[in-house]
């Protein structure tokens, strides 16, 4: 029997790794559940909040972010904005260094961007900076020259960044980990393999010591980091679990000290049980029904308004979701930087005359009671987005007698659905990476393709877009985009449902743990009591 | 490796059906069997019949109940699950679907398994050993994989999970039927047969499958309850059949997430599940007695 | 005995190839692909992705081009963790699984074994009802109840064993415990059948005639013969035992492979898929040879044809 063998040797493989696992005694260590396992540190590479939290400790760009996720000065202790906003020069700090004490300088930075922008890395966020003029160019590979990406060093400590057009977002964008600087010569000399423990070099306020596939990521403080003396927490692990469930439970357990999704159902007992350990907060989301315009009846407007208007919000936001998600009348979340989203008031009007509405706008359309509309309501695997369909479905039934079929997929089979159009009515959601109402409206914009997914393509629309694109006022930037959405709230190609809120699970051991609308949380700025 | 249950015990072809008839007698007589029996006729009458006679459908939202406060009540037994719906009827409902995908696999996997093995016990030789071998290849397949694909392919069709199941498990009954052939096929009655002019077609029909029996109905109790639970694990990963359906997999799988602040989401589907999984059990052992009753 | 052990492998190899062309081309039938994920990307960059993957490639080219790999022992870049390769992902988790698999096997023979010969020892009376219907329990609630139900119980609320995680010994004891649950209802029946049977064989009557002590008769004479179903159902456990580890692995946050198979499948992470698949296979044809040569072992009976 080979079995005796095996269990000798699980229990031997099992003591030394506690032995190796077991910190130092006193050294403060932060034990930080993740949502998912990292499918990358390299920052060029990823796309996800549970990577973010990772990477934002590893690295930190040009800019870095306060406890409130504000932007602050991070490599780039100072910068100046050309007047037409198109050229922003950075000075980069003198002890900028990375964490093996070389400096950090313009050229990584320069390196940075092509290397994200190179169609050979497959970078799956490179669009986030086009921003940049030439880079959109270089990224699709219609110019292979990088120096067509217009960023340059004008000395080891100078950079200057021409983009395709004002942004005001641009110094948020470059928070964000794809325009983290990568450390060249590390790089060049390890190839794929550089994020692995031992060849990695960073230059936040963390470096990595181990990474254990699925069970463990664990930093420590980098000392040549410009702000070490102040970062109070010495060790970081960070431990994926998907289960939400168990996460609670594993908090609750002591196990760890923070979870960055706790299970929405359990909020009631949240509540009335660990009230000082869970926190809600608006975050930069929005959920909602995309639907396909292009197949009848739903290129009739009055049918996709119709749809919305019988929707009860306020029941989705407490009764199924119930963590304090606000009823959504706008596609832009409110709270979004220089912006007032534009409500449609309709969708919050009370329900006797939003139904009276919604019923009449669907008869004109030649449907009632004994002409059903039917159609499939396409959701992908989820409690949560199960839940909502049926309730909306149900919404959808007793107020219009619509039929609706629900069609369960999976994350992959539903979104290919949604890029290839193959949907009438279906769930998606939208996440900013950055805090402006561009990173919202884009979407809708006649050459977003696969990422607009009913492909509304409005004329109108996309000419307030671009002007906005070329507006360097703040104001009239923000006015622009106001009347951009108030097109997308009267075709409602969307249906908006609500907006995100976040839902972290905090020890109260922690402090300097600040609630925020970006949910970033950097560990620089934590400590333990 | 299941051969070794193939032992020759069976008494001779025409003996067939007086065999059942005391096979019954004796089941009759096991209390515990009998017991598993009557439950699962009142489980599956309840199933069947709940939710023809129940005031409620299974997709009717009851608004005031949809959410946080939908314990079990004067109205609605078993409580309401989060989007308002009347858990009894779901349950019970689920209860068609869980027991649906038991049977019908558990069929799908008889009449493949046992045509299958019948014809390579019977045929012997180089058609035998290729068959086998292809049992083989198919028992190295990691068959959960293979449904999960077959399941994301053709969408959450409920036939083909039927389908898909039993395609799985049918490979045990080829091997037991296989083995049970092999023995009975040396036996002095097929000789006869043969010499008498019987076809092989009818040889099979008349002699082997008959005789094969016993064994192939104590592997179809334990084949059900199986099915079931892969039902249920394929629910847990997402992959059950579609809203407004249920089966007792889906609803264990979202009841298991609330088993601290919504209990009677958990108990209800479960206490059914384990008590058809437990009378399954306890059924099979019963029937196993019945037919060879040498062994106890 | 060893020309049909060699036989045996020589046969794997084909079945093997079969295997992977059978996953290789479903994979690639099924919809949606590893870069369709919550988040769409733009066409030029998914465009990129693809190219760098060589999925661009027709697929009979994808398929040598993976063929190739694996002759070399390179299962290739995972899609979806770019930082280790499968192979590397393999490495890390399959110990893992296997300590958890190997113990909870080992685990449900010694309890199941246990109760079935109590069960058979006490036939047909209240001991034999009560081990029987104890062990029918793990037939009777699927592990995903059974796995939050011990966490919640034993880790959050009697704070007696951790809830999740990885490293510790402690850690190891509830993946362990859930895993074995259902095959150890099945052991105790196969055990109990097993002994009942033998102990009713002649040549026990007789050493019990001979006034030998019950358990000593159990020991010498009758456990051996005993064993025989029990190795038999060792394969198919094992199977059973690999199914059960996406759950378990998934509800403790064991960093084992078994995950990678479903999450594999569901992200389209081709390569990983593979991988996975070509590593159970392999275990299984190689498991389920050594149980066929170890049940010829025990029971002469069997011939290797």
């Amino acid at each position: 029997m080979p079995h005796l063998p095996c269990h000798a040797r699980l229990v031997a493989a099992v003591t030394v790794t506690v032995m190796l696992a077991l910190p130092a005694a006193a050294e403060p260590v932060l034990r930080r559940g993740n949502d998912g396992e990292a499918e990358s540190l390299d920052p060029h590479k990823v796309a996800g909040a549970w990577e973010d939290r990772i990477i934002g400790d590893l690295f930190e760009g040009l800019l870095a972010d306060d406890p409130a996720a504000r932007p602050i000065p991070g490599q780039a202790s100072s910068w100046t904005v050309s007047d037409d906003g198109l050229v922003y020069t950075f000075t980069l700090r003198p002890d900028a260094r990375w964490s093996d004490g070389r400096p950090v300088t313009a050229g990584d930075f320069v390196y940075a961007f092509r290397r994200l922008l190179a169609p050979a890395t497959a970078a799956k966020y490179a669009s986030l900076l086009f921003t940049i003029a030439g880079a959109e160019a270089f990224n699709s590979g219609t110019v292979t020259d990088p120096e067509a990406v217009a960023a340059r060093a004008r000395g080891p400590r100078t950079l200057e960044v021409r983009l395709a057009h004002p942004a005001p977002y641009f110094l948020d964008q470059l928070t964000h980990m794809t325009a983290y600087p990568v450390p060249r010569h590390v790089v060049d000399a390890h190839g794929d393999d550089w994020t692995k423990p031992g060849n990695i070099v960073t230059n936040g306020p963390y470096r990595l010591v181990d990474w254990q596939p699925q069970r463990a990521v664990t930093l420590t403080r980098n000392d040549a980091h410009y702000a070490a003396a102040e970062v109070a927490i010495a060790t970081v692990v960070y431990l994926p679990i998907e289960d939400r469930t168990e996460a609670l439970k594993r908090f609750r357990a002591d196990e760890i000290d923070t979870y960055p999704q706790f299970p929405a159902r359990q909020y009631r007992w949240l509540r009335a049980n660990l009230p000082d350990e869970t926190r809600v907060a608006p975050y930069l989301g929005i959920y909602y029904y995309p639907i396909n315009i292009h197949r009848p009846p739903f290129d009739r407007r009055e049918v996709r308004r119709a749809l919305a208007l019988a929707i009860d919000r306020e029941i989705i936001t407490e009764r199924i979701t119930g963590v304090g998600e606000v009823p959504a009348t706008s596609f832009v979340p409110p709270g979004t930087l220089n912006y007032r989203p534009a409500f449609e008031p309709a969708l919050g009007w009370p329900a006797e005359r939003r139904l009276a509405k919604a019923r009449r706008l669907l008869a004109a359309a030649g449907y009632g009671p004994e002409t059903p509309l039917r159609f499939v309501l396409r959701y992908n695997t989820s409690e949560n987005h199960r839940q909502v369909a049926i309730a909306i479905a149900a919404m959808w039934k007793q107020a219009l007698g619509v039929e609706v079929e629900l069609f369960n997929s999976e994350v992959t089979v539903h979104y290919n659905a949604l890029q290839h159009q193959d949907f009438e009515v279906a769930r998606a959601a939208w996440i900013a990476d950055y805090n402006d109402a561009q990173n919202f409206l884009f979407l809708a914009e006649s050459s977003s393709g696969k990422l607009n997914y009913p492909r509304y393509a409005n004329p109108d629309y996309d000419r307030l877009m671009d002007q906005a694109a070329l507006t360097q006022d703040p104001a009239a930037r923000g006015e622009l985009l106001h009347q951009a959405e108030a097109i997308l709230m009267h075709d409602m190609p969307y249906i908006p449902i609500y907006y995100y809120v976040s839902r972290n699970l905090v020890s109260t051991r922690i402090k300097g743990w600040v609630d925020n609308i970006e949910d970033r949380h950097r560990s620089r700025w934590l400590s333990l009591e | 490796m299941t051969e070794a249950d193939a032992r020759p015990a069976l008494p001779a072809a025409p003996a067939g059906r007086s065999l059942l008839a005391t096979a019954w007698r004796r089941l009759a007589r096991n209390r515990a069997a009998v017991a598993a029996l009557g439950t699962l006729a009142v489980i599956a009458t309840a199933c069947v019949v709940g939710p023809l006679v129940s005031p409620y459908r299974i997709d009717q939202v009851f608004w005031d109940r949809i959410g946080f406060d939908n314990a079990p009540s004067a109205a609605h037994w078993f409580g309401n699950d989060p989007n308002g719906r009347d858990l009894m009827v779901r349950v019970l409902f689920g209860g068609q679907i869980s027991l649906m995908v038991g049977l019908t696999a558990t069929l799908v996997a008889l009449v493949i398994g046992v045509g299958y093995g019948a014809t390579a016990g019977f045929l012997g030789g180089r058609v035998d050993s290729v068959m086998m071998r292809t049992v083989d290849i198919l028992y190295s397949l990691p068959f959960t994989f293979f449904v999960i694909l077959l399941m994301v392919y053709f969408g959450r069709n409920i036939i083909l999970i039927f389908v898909a199941i039993g395609a799985v498990e049918w490979l045990d009954m080829a091997r037991i039927v296989r083995g049970q052939t092999l023995s009975i096929k040396r036996r002095d009655f097929i000789e006869a047969a043969r010499a008498a002019g019987a076809t092989t077609g009818a040889i099979i029909r008349r002699h082997v499958i008959p005789n094969s029996l016993g064994p192939v109905i104590v592997y179809m109790t334990l084949t059900v309850p199986r099915v079931i639970l892969l039902e249920s694990f394929l629910s847990f990963l997402g992959l059950g059949v579609q809203e407004p359906m249920t089966s007792w997999g889906g609803l264990i799988a979202e009841g298991a997430r609330e088993m601290e602040t919504a209990p009677w989401l958990l108990v209800w589907p479960a206490a059914f599940l384990s008590t058809t999984l437990f009378a399954l059990n306890f059924l099979g052992d019963g029937i196993r007695d019945a037919l060879d009753p040498r062994d106890r | 005995m060893i020309g049909y052990a060699v036989r045996r492998l020589i046969v794997a190899i084909p079945t093997l190839l079969i295997i992977i062309a059978l996953a290789f081309f479903m994979m690639r039938i099924a919809p949606g692909g590893p870069f369709d994920q919550e988040r769409s990307l733009p066409a030029q960059i998914e465009q990129n992705l693809r190219a760098a993957y060589h999925l661009d490639e027709p697929v009979w080219q994808q398929f040598g081009r993976y063929l190739g790999g694996l002759l070399r022992g390179d299962f290739g870049p995972s899609f979806k963790y770019r930082d280790f390769s499968v192979t590397e992902l393999i490495a890390a988790g399959f110990p893992v699984s296997l300590q958890i698999g190997a113990a909870a096997i080992l685990f449900a023979v010694l309890v199941g074994g246990g109760l079935g010969a109590l069960a058979a020892v006490h036939q047909n009376r209240t001991p034999d009802h009560a081990a029987m219907a104890v062990a029918t329990v793990g037939l009777a609630l699927p592990n995903f109840v059974v796995a939050p139900l011990l966490t919640l119980c034993l880790g959050v609320y009697l704070d007696l064993l951790p809830v999740g995680g990885w490293g510790s010994p402690a850690q190891a004891v509830l993946p362990i415990a859930t895993l074995a649950l259902p095959q150890i209802a099945t052991i105790a029946r196969l055990a109990r059948a097993g002994l009942v049977e033998v102990l009713r064989a002649d040549y026990i009557r007789t050493a019990r005639a001979k006034g030998l002590p019950g358990w000593r008769v159990l020991a010498r004479h009758a456990l051996y013969p005993a064993v025989v179903p029990v190795v038999s159902y060792l394969g198919p456990a094992i199977a059973a035992v690999i199914t059960g580890s996406v759950v378990v692995e998934t509800i403790f946050g064991i960093p084992g492979v078994g995950r990678y198979f479903v999450q594999g499948a569901l992200n389209r992470d081709y390569t990983l898929v593979m991988g996975v698949v070509v590593l159970y296979a392999g275990l299984i044809i190689a498991l389920n040879l050594v149980v066929d040569l170890v049940y010829g072992w025990l029971d002469p009976r069997v011939r290797y044809d």
